[in-house]
């Protein structure tokens, strides 16, 4: 056995070095598909809830309208408002005893996270989309765009653009986050830390590791986001096309009619 | 032969309390260029984007070739690919490049192939001496060059009537020019044309009509000779000979 702080971990290390691995994976697997997902359920929620309504539509869509609002605020306002690990305990036992569900802890995992996360996004969405200047809406739609064609060509790769900051937030919080999700013996790093800490009653040498591969997973994802987002945003010049011109004697093609 | 594109009639907007526009009564025929002149708050704006439905009119009627455009079943997406605008804040689609901004709304509304979209697009860019900046992005070319931007994106549409509201004046003075020759030659070329404007040498010289409009209601609507040394109100003097000195 060894007997210093550094001989234990390289003892966990090497014991269990796959061990940490695999929960490291789960965890990064986790809050990958969670947080794509739950972008997807927050964008879907945001797009829905700015949709323009006023008095000249029909009363059937307005209450329609105003009743999918209604159902989406009471979505973000519960899963905002209580704690991630007790939405857990609540979703994986809930769906067994009472729709006598058989969720594996990985599926209720994937679940939890991702319905967490779409109300946080739902909010960061929204935000998105009401900063994007109006005059960007008024000019798609004076030449003819209907409301989701403005949305998906003009408004939504502006608004995606601005709040990737706060997505790749949300990512990280999530790494951090599916430590909870113990409770319900999902195999995240964690869970696996847990484990081994356990088998020979040694937590800091056991939990220092942890900190050191949680640190690196949320390091390398926040550096990747930045290279995504400088990709994104293209070169900071652009290439001049083919030689001067000056405008034309008439400006023709009107075509009488 | 005139042929009658827009009526207005008995139009009025309000802003809640705020009556903006009052039993506006109105006539562009195919050809017209009209410049719509008149202080600030007076009007010209809502009119503008009340004519393209920007903003719902609180009464009256809107007829485009003697169709009502708030009728049941008037498609609006197909008429305002007809009726352009041009803002005075240029909004051009930040997220794309000069070219896609003049190719998008072809593809998209008029679904136009791309090829055929990229053709009309280039035609109208060298048109507006905007060629060299087709892979520009909006944030990176100048006021000027996008607000001329911003008219090849208009005219990409075919549009039967373009509405331009100020558009030069969020621009630099040295840079007015360049706009002003784009639409001077525009309305030689035949488009019909309502322009929101404070350059009253366009207004004189290159529009066959003038309408002044002053709280809401249009005061005088004539030929520019008529309204530039015979006009018949006291408002309309005094405005002009304000924006005359001023130029
Ligand atoms: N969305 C709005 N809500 C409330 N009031 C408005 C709105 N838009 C315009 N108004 C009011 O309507 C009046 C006319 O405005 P409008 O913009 O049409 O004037 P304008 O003639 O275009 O002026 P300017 O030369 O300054 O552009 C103003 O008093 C303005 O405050
Ligand atoms: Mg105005």
């Amino acid at each position: 056995m060894p007997t210093s702080f550094f001989g234990w971990v390289v003892f966990f290390c090497k014991k269990y070095g796959v061990f940490f691995l695999r929960g490291a994976g789960n965890t990064l697997l986790i809050s990958i598909i969670s947080t794509i997902l739950g972008f997807i359920i927050g964008l879907a929620v945001a797009v829905v809830r700015t949709v323009p309504i006023d008095e000249h539509d029909t009363k059937f869509r307005r209450i329609f309208y105003k009743v999918v609002q209604g159902i989406f605020v009471a979505y973000i306002e519960i899963f905002r408002g209580t704690p991630m690990i007790v939405q857990a305990m609540v979703i994986y036992y809930g769906s067994a005893e009472l729709w006598g569900l058989d969720l594996s802890p990985f599926a209720a995992a994937l679940l939890i996270v991702s319905v967490n996360t779409g109300a946080y996004m739902a909010e960061i969405a929204r935000g998105g989309i009401i900063s994007i200047d109006k005059g960007q809406t008024e000019a798609a739609q004076s030449i003819g765009m209907t409301h989701w064609q403005t949305m998906t060509t003009v408004i939504l790769p502006q608004a995606i653009r601005n709040i990737l900051p706060s997505i790749g937030n949300e990512f990280v919080v999530n790494i951090k986050d599916t430590s909870v999700l113990n409770v319900i013996s999902v195999t995240e790093l964690f869970f696996m830390s847990k484990s081994a800490a356990g088998t020979y009653m040694k937590y800091f040498e056991v939990f220092f590791i942890t900190c050191v591969i949680y640190f690196v997973l949320t390091f390398t994802v926040t550096r990747l986001l930045l290279v995504i987002e400088k990709k994104i945003d293209g070169p900071d010049s652009f290439i001049i096309h083919g030689s001067q011109t000056t405008p034309e004697g008439i400006i023709e093609g009107i075509e009488e009619k | 032969m005139n042929t009658e594109i827009i009526k207005v009639s008995h139009l009025e907007k309000k802003f809640g309390d705020h009556l903006v526009l009052k039993d506006i009564d109105f006539l562009a025929n195919k050809g017209d260029v009209i410049s719509i002149i008149g202080s600030s708050g007076s009007g010209k704006s809502t009119l503008l984007r009340c004519i393209n439905l920007l903003e719902k009119p609180t009464s009256g009627s809107i007829y485009f070739h003697g169709n009502d455009i708030q009728s049941q079943g008037f498609s609006l997406t197909e008429y305002r690919s007809k009726v352009g605008m041009v803002f005075q804040s240029f909004n051009l689609f930040n997220n794309l490049s000069v070219l896609d901004n003049c190719i998008v709304g072809q593809q998209k509304v008029l679904k136009r192939s791309h090829k055929e979209a990229e053709e009309k697009a280039m035609d109208y860019l060298t048109k507006v001496g905007m060629s060299q900046y087709i892979h520009a992005k909006p944030k990176q070319i100048s006021g000027g060059q996008k607000q001329r931007v911003a008219i090849a994106r208009g005219l990409c549409m075919d549009p039967e009537v373009l509405l331009f509201d100020e558009p030069t004046s969020a621009l630099d003075p040295e840079m007015v020019g360049e706009v002003m020759e784009v639409m001077r030659r525009l309305a030689i070329s035949g488009l019909t044309m309502l322009v929101v404007t404070h350059e009253m040498s366009f207004a004189r010289d290159v529009s066959n009509r003038v309408v002044f409009m002053d709280q809401g209601v249009i005061v005088e609507d004539t030929v520019p000779d008529e309204i530039f040394n015979n006009p018949k109100t006291e408002r309309t003097r005094e405005f002009l000979a304000r924006m005359l000195q001023k130029n």
